[in-house]
């Protein structure tokens, strides 16, 4: 019964665990324009409204219905996103546009709220317990129109994190991006950089062979120090037991004699009628192998091959 | 419409679809290619577990057909049969199964008796950088360059993982490759072997592997695990479900789920992966410059991490006690082809000395190869990826 509990209580704490991680914690507030001065992007009425980009950092898709968007420190359960919208689902990596216009029953991503131009706006997003913050930043009052406030990198920086944000002018440095990456990347830049760094693969060589050797020699030291801790178990066992059959040993001397042993059994064969012959029966059984030479590894995959 | 314009439009239209009509030169090369490795299995006896399932998936892949006829048959078609099988190897999902049926079929209690030995899995591993460089000089970028090079580590399911990740467009060769490498490990590591040990050498008699705890065996999987993805994360599918194999074998309690991991599930990846990897080599992809650049390639990494292997263990023995001294004929094992590299090992010691057996000794750097490689698979993977 015992048992039992442990294992439901383990169960659960797995569960648990895998529940926390599955979290919409990874869902990151990414870019921000106050002010849409009609050289940005337009909503699905054809207005320039201000808007917020949320940004799913996790590589996995992201439900944000219920989850709660506001601009009110005290309020943080200002703006619910709407259940029943398919397209509340985020797929990995990717972003969703809300608009600041203050007509929620305009669509799921039109919030009830507008943003104030001139001062600092407060942005946040919570659990949908409301009360767990999963992203919040401070988008500065000095913001122009048409300039928007993003994060430096898609979703990298901490919450609140000032220093991981840039304002964006929308010049060919600082591009705005609206429902799009903040950087736009046509290569990979691993590769890009080992090309330029290492055009003839020494140091990716000398790199990787260092850290094969170090993972295979970690995992050789490891088993040598148990190899020599399993001996010294096993030889400080033997030695015991040893000596334990000495004792015993001892013991059997100083009680029995052979002599009283041969009488003892000499008188239990008088009594049991005992003799030594068998009862002739020979049983076979089948030997059970644990694998099937017609898939072994050892039989098959990789048999050497036969002139014939 | 008279009717027998009818009759004449249509067998028209369905002449049209038959692959009599879509067939090229290219197709009926592959074609040969496909019956080529069916030929070395049945006949040879190359492989025949893999060579039978990638053969017959080459006819499958490159049985021509209309392909503008939106019939969803070929393995690139969206929602086609051989597409959603196609998925395990476009994924990268096969390879973790294979390799957890790996570990559930593969007894470690060599390595953990002589762990030392690890480290010529380890050396072995140089064929894979080693043909990184070439592949470099070649003119291949670095992803692609790291997806061919894997094919040193001799073994197909790391090849096809790391492809998958690195050079979608090149996995089909490249599979294939690693494949038919494997298959021909018996006539291309012996020369190997003879030229770089001398006749002494190949007569050192190692002593018995002493005999491993079931404790032991028992804590390798967890602690080698742990320790090996510790250093490198991206080898986690790899290394996770080799160990997580190996520890149902060994704990002595899922003898049920070992041998349906070791058996049936093996089995059953085993023909899914031969014969998308072989339906995938379409003519119009697969017989291009690049593949046999791959094949080139592939097999001079064969030769670095077969040589490799037999020179580290020459040098190690320069600095191991004469009592210690390691046969160099059991470094070719250090590519992860399990077990054929270690009986190439074994068929050498017993020729020179047919009390010479190398066998258990060769078990050793061959699985640890196989972690090896899976090892040099995540470092390229998060390098490059």
């Amino acid at each position: 019964m015992k048992k039992r509990i442990l294992t439901l209580l383990l169960v659960a704490l797995t569960c648990a665990g895998a529940v926390m991680a599955q979290g919409r914690r990874g869902l990151r507030i990414n870019e921000v324009m106050i002010q849409n001065d009609s050289t940005s992007v337009v909503d699905d009425f054809g207005r320039y409204n201000a808007w917020v980009e949320l940004f799913n950092s996790t590589f996995g898709p992201l439900e944000i219905s219920s989850v709660f968007l506001t601009n009110d420190r005290n309020n943080n359960t200002l703006y619910p996103v709407p259940l029943g919208d398919v397209n509340t689902e985020i797929p990995a990596r990717q972003h969703v546009l809300f608009w600041a216009d203050g007509e929620p029953n305009k669509g799921t991503f039109h919030m009830n709220f507008t943003f104030t131009p001139g001062q600092d706006n407060y942005i946040a997003i919570y659990d949908a317990n409301g009360l767990s913050l999963i992203d919040e930043i401070v988008v500065p009052g000095d913001l122009k129109p048409g300039q928007s406030y993003a994060r430096k990198v898609d979703g990298e920086g901490g919450v609140g994190e000032a220093d991981a944000w840039e304002v964006r002018d929308g010049s060919d440095a600082k591009y705005i991006t609206p429902s799009s990456n903040n950087i736009i990347k046509s290569t990979n830049s691993k590769v890009d950089m080992f090309a330029e760094e290492d055009p003839r693969g020494g140091g990716m060589a000398v790199m990787a062979m260092c850290i094969v050797f170090t993972a295979l020699l970690v995992l050789a030291i490891c088993f040598y120090i148990i190899n020599k801790i399993g001996a010294s178990i096993s030889r400080s066992r033997k030695i015991k037991a040893l000596a334990e059959n000495d004792e015993v040993e001892e013991h059997h001397k100083e009680q029995d004699s052979g002599e009283v042993i041969a009488a003892i059994a000499a008188a239990l064969a008088e009594h049991l009628d005992a003799h030594d012959r068998e009862n002739t029966v020979l049983t076979i059984n089948k030997v059970r192998r644990a694998y099937s030479p017609w898939s072994s590894k050892i039989y098959g995959l990789r048999e050497l091959p036969n002139r014939r | 419409m008279a009717f027998s314009d009818f009759l004449m439009q249509n067998l028209q239209e369905f002449w049209h679809l038959t692959g009599f009509y879509n067939a090229t030169f290219k197709h009926l090369v592959m074609l040969v290619v496909g019956l080529f490795f069916i030929w070395l299995a049945i006949k040879k006896n190359f492989e025949p577990m893999l060579l039978v399932p990638i053969g017959f998936g080459i006819l499958i892949g490159n049985v021509p057909f209309n392909t503008t006829a939106g019939l969803e048959i070929g393995i690139y078609e969206e929602g086609s049969v051989l597409n959603i099988l196609y998925n395990g190897v476009s994924a990268g999902w096969y390879p973790p199964l294979i390799f957890l049926g790996i570990g559930a079929m593969t007894d470690f209690s060599a390595l953990i008796a002589n762990p030392k030995l690890m480290l010529i899995g380890a050396a072995a591993q140089f064929g894979i950088f080693g043909a990184y460089m070439v592949a470099l000089l070649l003119g291949f970028a670095p992803d692609q360059a790291g997806a061919i090079a894997i094919i040193g580590g001799a073994d197909g399911p790391t090849a096809i993982f790391l492809s998958s990740k690195l050079a979608p467009n090149l996995m089909g060769a490249i599979a294939v490759s690693a494949y038919s490498y494997m298959a021909l490990v018996p006539v291309i590591q012996p020369p190997l072997m003879r030229l770089f040990t001398t006749k002494k050498e190949r007569l050192i008699k190692m002593k018995p592997a002493r005999a491993v705890s079931q404790n032991e065996k028992i804590i390798f999987p967890i602690v080698g695990m742990i320790l090996t993805c510790f250093v490198v994360p991206s080898g986690l599918p790899l290394l996770g479900m080799l160990f997580f194999g190996n520890l149902l074998r060994e704990c002595g309690v899922t003898n049920r789920l070992a041998k349906t991991a070791s058996n049936a599930l093996t089995d059953i990846v085993t023909i899914l992966l031969g014969m998308t990897v072989g339906a995938s080599t379409q003519a119009s992809e697969f017989l291009t410059w690049e593949t046999i650049r791959i094949f080139l390639l592939g097999f001079m990494a064969f030769v670095i991490a077969s040589a490799s292997g037999v020179i580290f263990v020459k040098l190690f023995n320069l600095v191991l006690p004469q009592s210690k001294k390691i046969n160099p004929l059991i470094g070719n094992a250090g590519v992860s082809a399990v077990p054929m590299s270690a009986r190439i090992s074994n068929n050498l010691g017993l020729e020179y000395d047919p009390s010479n057996y190398l066998l258990m000794h060769a078990m050793g750097p061959n699985v640890a190869g196989v972690i090896g490689s899976a090892v040099a698979a995540g470092v390229l993977l998060g390098f490059l990826a």
